[in-house]
């Protein structure tokens, strides 16, 4: 396991390096999780693959999170602001053996857009077309962005948090028909286990 | 002079080389592959949504149902990530618990990857050998969880239960009379420990003889040999992790770089390859059998010798023993709480991957204080070599094409989840 010196010192020299661009960053867990402005994923991807000090050659992974029922008080801890949709990169260094975790949110909430990396890691082309397909956050500069893991003629993005769990339509063979049709869903949506957030500090875990 | 065009063909989603349920538009010219478009998708199952309307327990079966040929070593991503956000202490004795079925996970994954992989090119005895292994394993799973594939074993803080002193026996029957039986069962009198012992004194062997078939079959090499060629740079561009990235010689086990439970006290080598090849990668796996196999001997040798706890006594995390839970009030609020609203994780985020027999898999737990995830993003190694397929197999042979996916260890629980 990676040491938080290890992630303090990398956090300074991104703070170095990347001063104006940082919007903030923490060290949690012994991550280091950087946040940027949607605009400067690009130039600030290529740095920190290229330049010989970051060199983070793999991108472990990409993916969409909806931000929108996160809890007024930690959006507001994290400075999200109104932004609904965060795209969220997780960056390895090979060679130097260090993680990075970037945080981008994008600027519009009703058509989200952040620029695509695909250009930089070709391994997000996937991760990006399933954020796509998932949260209908739109990659601009993306080679092929289609749908990736939902139905052919899918229409809506269920990873959103608005999205029911059950979904809208169902599928089934039909007897009469003798063929597969789709229709509304039949089973109501229900709750088994409750959403529920306790207070703080519950049950002493982090005193 | 005929006009020449391009082919545009599918592949699959039933097809037996396409290694479930993958659905392959290839575009040929003439036997050459041109382009290779994957549609994947056809088991997505929405794990992800459906773990963030459960609570954290309720959501360690689908962990097994990802990967659904490493079932433990999926758990064991995810309980991480949740014991790191809880910050709670997992027992010596449930780390090594963990370390050691971890690497009968891999002995598992790789016996099925060997036994598809040999029967894609050609070799069915492959196939027959690797379940013969395999069946054993399995019993391991059953005698120590109670089911043979979706053990369910990891727990946020440790194992469910600590290795039994017995194993499930044979019972005869019309094709087994007694004698027989006797005999299939002379392994199975002592504990669970004896019985993996056993298994390892007898596994090198049984590696040998899988090498006698294949290593220098020259069958076996025409098909692999600078078949879907990677280099290092290349490899790590495309994001591959685990013997797809030591295939093409890179020295990188997150086992050995960012260790996690005792690994960094096992005793044990990372294989690499040299050309990255098909052909490397097999032998890359093929050593990790051996590997693995020694890392089991020594958790073996120190689970004989240090009993414990195998789970935190934290009871707001891990549920208390029946006996306390019937006899002290606290307890049995403990358990009552657990059960129905679940335990509670700190408001944070965070990663926990693990050196998956495929790659790197990792958990990324997005928690706000809830008692489900708030985001569960599940990092599947194989998604991103499936989506190297259309520059592996590109020039190549349509056959080859099968032999590609057969290196790249696809299964789709994890890809779709």
């Amino acid at each position: 396991m990676s040491t938080s010196i290890q992630e303090e010192k990398l956090a300074e020299k991104l703070q170095t390096v990347l001063a104006d661009k940082i919007v903030n960053s923490q060290i949690q867990y012994g991550e280091l999780t950087i946040r940027i402005h949607a605009r400067d994923i690009l130039s600030v991807s290529k740095l920190l693959r290229d330049e010989s000090e970051f060199s983070f050659d793999t991108l472990i992974d990409v993916c969409g999170i909806d931000y929108s029922t996160y809890g007024e008080n930690l959006a507001a801890k994290h400075g999200l602001g109104d932004k609904r949709f965060g795209v969220i990169y997780h960056l390895l260094s090979v060679s130097f053996n260090h993680r990075l975790r970037i945080r981008v949110l994008a600027d519009n909430n009703d058509y989200p857009v952040v620029d695509s990396v695909t250009e930089i890691w070709p391994a997000a082309n996937w991760f990006e077309r399933e954020a796509f397909d998932l949260y209908g956050i739109v990659f601009d500069g993306h080679p092929d962005l289609r749908r990736l893991l939902t139905d052919y003629g899918f229409i809506g993005n269920p990873f959103r948090k608005d999205f029911p769990l059950t979904g809208y339509i169902e599928m089934r063979y039909d007897e009469n028909q003798k063929r597969v049709i789709y229709q509304p869903v039949t089973i109501e949506p229900r709750e088994i286990t409750p959403h529920v957030i306790r207070e703080e500090y519950y049950g002493d875990l982090e005193s | 002079m005929a006009e020449i065009r391009n082919y545009t063909m599918n592949f699959g989603p039933q097809h037996p080389a396409a290694h479930g349920v993958l659905r392959l538009v290839l575009e040929l010219d003439g036997e050459v592959v041109r382009r290779a478009d994957p549609h994947i998708g056809l088991l997505h199952r929405a794990t992800e949504k459906l773990a963030e309307n459960k609570t954290y327990l309720q959501s360690v079966p689908y962990m097994d149902r990802l990967d659904y040929v490493s079932m433990m070593v999926n758990e064991h991503a995810y309980v991480m990530a949740i014991e790191k956000l809880l910050n709670v202490e997992v027992p010596l004795r449930a780390q090594y618990i963990r370390v050691m079925f971890d690497e009968i996970t891999r002995i598992l994954n790789h016996l099925l990857w060997i036994g598809a992989h040999a029967l894609d090119v050609g070799a069915m005895t492959m196939f027959l050998y690797a379940f013969r292994e395999r069946e054993d394993l399995m019993d391991c799973y059953e005698a120590v969880s109670g089911a043979r594939m979706h053990a369910a074993y990891y727990r946020p803080g440790g194992v469910y239960r600590d290795l039994p002193d017995t194993m499930p026996q044979y019972q005869s029957s019309k094709i087994h009379n007694e004698k027989q039986t006797r005999l299939r069962n002379t392994n199975r009198e002592g504990s669970l420990l004896d019985f993996i012992e056993d298994f390892t004194n007898r596994f090198p062997n049984y590696v040998d003889e899988y090498e006698t078939l294949l290593t220098d079959n020259r069958i076996w090499k025409q098909r692999l040999v600078d078949i879907g060629v990677v280099s290092p740079e290349r490899a790590k561009a495309l994001g591959f992790t685990g013997p797809m990235l030591r295939g093409s010689g890179v020295e990188w086990d997150l086992r050995k770089k960012q260790p996690y439970e005792v690994y960094d006290r096992m005793d044990f080598d990372i294989p690499v390859g040299v050309n990255g090849d098909c052909y490397d990668r097999y032998l890359v796996r093929m050593e990790e059998f051996r590997q693995s196999n020694r890392i089991i001997k020594q958790c073996v040798e120190w689970l004989r010798h240090n009993p414990g706890p195998v789970i935190t006594d934290n009871h707001k995390v891990a549920p208390p023993s029946r006996v306390d839970m019937k006899q002290n009030m606290e307890e049995m609020i403990h358990h009552f709480k657990l059960f129905t609203e679940g335990f509670h994780v700190p408001a944070g985020e965070t990663y926990a991957a693990v050196e998956h027999p495929k790659g790197e898999f990792g958990i990324y737990l997005v928690s706000n204080g809830a008692n489900k995830p708030y985001r569960l993003k599940i990092r599947a190694p194989g998604f991103a070599h499936l989506a190297s397929l259309d520059e592996m197999s590109k020039g190549h042979m349509i056959a080859d094409v099968v032999a590609i996916i057969g290196t790249q260890d696809i299964v789709f629980g994890e890809i779709d989840r």
